[in-house]
């Protein structure tokens, strides 16, 4: 896998190879997630895009400078629809609490949610509007705290998992394949959420300039001891250079791609050490005693049951940590692109591609889970290059303007889809526990 | 009693019609779907595809009519290149399920097992979609665009509402009719169609009185790929065609048929009807309807609406998460999962 990297490196350029590296990170982390609800427990978690967009939300409202012109125009508003819909939460428990006999509590229900909602929405409405209206072109929500972007990546982890509780509680008691389509679903309804609801995350319109953990380039640039550093490692290179205006021009390329280099080293660096945090104690926690009961609930529900585990309990747990790691990776992907765009989140992209690589690395397997984030984020990047490559071969003796070639070369991106569902069939056939398979202990 | 007809041709126009025909759809995508869960016992992420596929074929020999100068004059050109689609996605069904689907059900997988790859059946043919038409919006409806215009109605009944009629709509409700009347006879009086419900009801036992099930298997599939194409070509007529649409409409085909009673043709259809009228009703402005109905001093200022347009699509889920947790069977007792 290394090698690949630094093949890439040469081929394509380093930074390239460089921005690759760091998604794969970003992927494995997100594969570690599922494959602990997955791989332990037999929980399954088609989410993942709303758990990454929980944790892309978190990064921009940790992180963005407030705007108190909104909070001005509509703070009370928004905090008294707030308000009002804890109360109308709460009475809706009461309700369930109190009144037994079951038609008769869906006919209160209903009524409460139906009055409670128009009420919430006069004051909601307004409150929003007025948000909207400051500064729509560049601001137009309430904006965030203000604080740096890398404490987001455990917010991020705790509005993953809030979420992750709430759809756990409606949806746990499902199975499987229900759960599947129930999580799908109730994600795609919280990355509408976040594309509608400008006031909270700018919606469609993207929340752009979010700050950075690693320094700017342009910064770089102009520091000394980068300047020096560059330098020391490109003498023997700069000294054959004897002209003083050539050097200094050549020593300038060097600097503006060596800074580009080192903020993405910077980036794998942090994201490395989260990485290998989140390795070790999902590690520590598949071989404890809960790990082993998690993997006995996973083989036998019932027998589990018997023995006194709370399975429901158990599963929710799962579940949530789970979730919560995948937010960890959508604070740090929003963070590694420094722009949020709600609608780029589609469960092609986001959901199933992560589950592919959790079936290929060997679900239940944690070594697994980040191989297979790698190798399938690497096809997936790799995979038009290649395929523009293979065409071209195939073609060769067509002529350059036919029209089959034309089309060919003009569908290159669409190939990675096929790549990506070949590759999972053949797994699934051949290798049906993954490249690393999980490893079996009896002790 | 002027207002009151206004308010109805309100309610006609911008629900019924538009709720009828999206609801069609749904019935017969949420039909293909409760087949494959009925007979081979998993859910199928690939279905979405399998309609665009059908409905990709259909366009493309459309093209070819077309070039060719050959209509139907009034309908769109799209019915003759119909039943050519409907056999590729019967071919795709089988060739899918010989390569990928009868293996494991061989090996009797657990139905999850079986929804992962049907995945990856799934990104296989969005592939070769976008390989072959790309990803852009196509409009291949020709032939007289609408029955009744709008204008036309107001000038006919001298009401201020109008009401219009889009052929591709009454194409959709006449074909849904057909197809759904011909599937329930074929279930319910013909000999394949009860070796089916048998082999769906208890497969031990329909082993055992000779039901062979690889035919019931591939009769499965044949009834699939007709639903999924025509559901997919109707579509695309109605609204125009997206490759990537349709991934987005498996979910309300899901919900459709989880809310009837996954596993329940019947369930499956009325599941169908309920999605398309819930969001379309709930997410419809009835500020209009009000304006006909109520006294000028009662007249409501706000647009009158439950939810905003932008989630039409929340609205499905959320219903199909309330039949969940109230009914999990859904409404017509389906197989409880």
């Amino acid at each position: 896998m290394i090698s690949l990297f630094i093949l890439v490196g040469f081929v394509q350029g380093w930074s390239v190879s460089l921005v690759i590296l760091n998604m794969c990170i970003v992927s494995a982390i997100m594969t570690m997630g599922v494959n602990i609800s997955w791989g332990y427990a037999g929980v399954i978690n088609f989410g993942v895009m709303g758990f990454l967009a929980m944790g892309g939300l978190a990064a921009v409202l940790v992180s963005y400078p407030p705007i108190t012109e909104a909070w001005k125009a509509g703070g009370t508003g928004i905090g008294i629809s707030f308000v009002l819909l804890i109360i109308l939460i709460t009475a809706v428990v009461y309700i369930n609490k109190i009144v037994k006999k079951k038609t008769n509590r869906y006919i209160i229900n209903a009524l409460i949610i139906f009055f409670g909602t128009l009420i919430i929405r006069h004051f909601y409405l307004n409150a929003t509007a007025s948000i909207e209206d400051v500064n729509p072109a560049i601001e137009g929500f309430l904006g965030g705290l203000g604080l740096p972007i890398i404490f987001s990546w455990i917010v991020g982890g705790f509005f993953a998992a809030g979420v992750a509780f709430v759809i756990g509680k409606v949806a746990l008691g499902l199975r499987s394949d229900y759960l599947a389509i129930v999580t799908l679903g109730i994600s795609e309804i919280v990355v509408s959420v976040l594309k509608h609801e400008e006031w909270l995350s700018r919606g469609v319109k993207n929340v752009i300039g979010l700050k950075r953990p690693v320094p700017y380039e342009i910064n770089l640039q102009n520091t000394d001891w980068f300047i020096n550093l560059i330098t020391y490692l490109n003498t023997s290179k700069l000294n054959d250079i004897i002209d003083v205006s050539q050097r200094q021009k050549v020593l300038n390329k060097l600097i503006i791609d060596g800074s580009s280099i080192f903020v993405k080293l910077s980036y794998a660096f942090l994201f490395l050490i989260v990485m290998f945090i989140i390795f070790y104690f999902a590690n520590k926690a598949q071989l404890s005693p809960w790990g082993r009961m998690m993997r006995a609930i996973r083989d036998n529900e019932i027998a589990a049951n018997a023995m006194g585990k709370d399975v429901v309990k158990q599963h929710l747990i799962i579940f949530v940590i789970g979730a919560a790691i995948v937010g960890v990776a959508g604070a740090m992907l929003v963070t590694l692109d420094g722009l949020f765009t709600p609608s780029s989140y589609r469960p092609l992209r986001f959901t199933f591609i992560i589950w592919i690589m959790v079936i290929v690395g060997g679900s239940g397997n944690n070594l697994g889970a980040i191989y297979g984030g790698f190798v399938i984020w690497f096809a997936w990047i790799e995979a038009a290059p290649i395929t523009t490559f293979i065409i071209n071969q195939l073609t060769a003796g067509l002529d350059p303007t036919n029209t089959l070639r034309l089309h060919l070369l003009d569908s290159v991106p669409y190939f990675r889809y096929l790549l990506m569902g070949l590759i999972l069939l053949l797994i699934l056939r051949y290798r049906p526990k993954g490249i690393i398979p999980e490893k079996i202990r009896h002790s | 009693m002027i207002d009151f007809l206004n308010s109805i041709i309100v309610l006609l126009n911008f629900i019924i019609i538009p709720g009828i025909s999206y609801g069609s759809q749904l019935a017969l995508g949420a039909l293909g779907v409760t087949f494959v869960y009925a007979i081979l016992r998993f859910a199928n992420f690939a279905h979405g595809e399998i309609m665009s596929f059908g409905a990709m074929i259909t366009i493309l020999f459309t093209w070819f009519f077309q070039s060719q100068n050959i209509d139907l004059g009034i309908l769109p050109t799209a019915l003759l290149a119909l039943p050519i689609g409907i056999i590729a996605t019967i071919i795709l069904c089988i060739i899918s399920d010989k390569f990928v689907f009868q293996y494991y059900r061989y090996q009797k997988s657990v139905p999850v097992v079986l929804a992962m790859v049907s995945i990856g059946v799934m990104f296989v043919i969005n592939a070769i979609i976008r390989i072959i038409i790309g990803t852009e919006t196509i409009k291949f409806s020709d032939g007289q665009k609408f029955i009744m215009k709008a204008k036309q109605f107001k000038g006919m009944t001298g009401l201020n509402e109008g009401l219009a009629l889009k052929s591709s709509q009454v194409i959709t409700i006449l074909i849904t009719i057909a197809l759904l009347t011909f599937t329930f006879w074929f279930l319910q009086k013909t000999k394949t169609g009860k070796s089916m419900r048998a082999f769906s009801d208890n497969e031990d036992l329909a082993l055992l009185s000779g039901i062979n099930p690889d035919r019931v298997v591939f009769i499965t599939w044949v009834i699939v790929g007709v639903l999924a194409c025509v559901a997919g070509t109707l579509y695309g007529l109605d609204k125009s065609y997206k490759p990537l649409i349709y991934l987005n409409l498996v979910l309300p085909i899901f919900a459709s048929a989880i809310v009837g009673g996954i596993g329940n043709p019947f369930g499956a259809v009325v599941g169908g009807y309920i999605i398309a009228f819930s969001e379309i009703m709930i997410t419809y402005a009835y500020k209009k309807f009000f304006i006909y109905l109520l006294p000028t001093s009662l007249e409501p200022s706000g647009l009158v609406q439950l939810l905003s347009t932008d989630y039409k699509f929340a609205v499905s889920f959320s219903i199909l998460v309330i039949v969940l947790l109230i009914r999990p069977s859904g409404i017509f007792r389906g197989r409880v999962l």
